[in-house]
């Protein structure tokens, strides 16, 4: 991918699923990037106008979902009058594998971008048998 | 302070407010303009302008703003840091250069602007040049 090609901004989309949401405001599903190494699975999902404070990531069964509330403050005493995009929460899940070794994910959030480590599970050793 | 009965109120109105400035034809691509990334959403804020512009994961170094008369260019790279040997499962976030210019209807006091990124977000207050801030006419 050269560094000359011409980015084009998407539409945001947005969150529609099965279950309503208790909060009101729309949701949208933050872009992601998924790329695995030798060792992990890495998540790069990009929620800008999140603080790392407002950012929820939990694991459910299989399901990792990641939630990031939007800080509002900067939009006070403002009136729009001209948008190209929305604003709104991030929330985003995806079905984890039984590879992915749950006790050591970690999440690290920077410059309203998430990045997701899923480590695979080690396979096991093999042992030698002392024999008795 | 905002006084809002419902903490989740501010969010919806700010979300219609956003939506009904939509169909605006303000920012119609001009002669300066370049490109359409990144989005931008514009907010008057008294006599002076405000742009927001979403843009994640670019390094500070990359990020270059500049601001003549009544013209602001952002431009810049987006470069991802994957390493080498990584498979990919999936491609959604848009990466490269981008170089876009927009056109205020004020003359932007260039000495003042602020620009602030934080979290992704850019965020840049461009106040009114005096000399383009109407007079009053008093009447003899």
């Amino acid at each position: 991918m050269s560094g000359a090609q011409e980015l084009a901004p998407r539409e945001k989309k947005e969150v529609t699923g099965r279950e309503e949401k208790t909060v009101p405001g729309r949701h949208y599903m933050p872009a992601t990037d998924i790329f695995e190494t030798e060792e992990a699975l890495m998540v790069i999902m990009e929620i800008p106008g999140v603080h790392k404070n407002d950012v929820n990531v939990s694991l459910d069964n299989n399901v990792l979902s990641v939630e990031g509330r939007i800080n509002l403050t900067k939009y006070e005493g403002m009136e729009p009058v001209y948008t190209e995009y929305g604003v709104g929460n991030y929330s985003r899940s995806f079905t984890v594998s039984d590879r992915i070794d749950r006790d050591r994910i970690t999440a690290e959030v920077t410059g309203g971008v998430l990045t997701l480590t899923l480590p695979k599970m080690k396979e096991a050793q093999p042992r030698r048998i002392p024999i008795g | 302070m905002a006084m809002f009965a419902d903490p989740f109120e501010l969010l919806v109105r700010l979300q219609q407010a956003l939506d009904s400035s939509r169909t605006s034809d303000w920012l119609d691509a001009g002669p300066s303009a370049g490109g359409s990334f990144p989005a931008i959403n514009a907010f008057r804020k008294g006599e002076d302008y405000v742009l927001i512009a979403e843009l994640p994961g670019v390094d500070r170094a990359d990020l270059d703003i500049q601001v003549k008369g009544n013209t602001i260019r952002l431009a810049g790279k987006k470069a991802p840091n994957y390493p080498e040997k990584a498979g990919l499962h999936r491609r959604e976030r848009p990466f490269g250069r981008f170089d876009r210019a927009v056109t205020l209807p004020i003359e932007v006091d260039g000495d003042k602007v602020q620009a602030n990124y934080q979290d992704g977000v850019l965020a840049l207050l461009l106040p009114r040049a005096e000399r383009d801030k109407p007079r009053r006419i008093p009447l003899s």
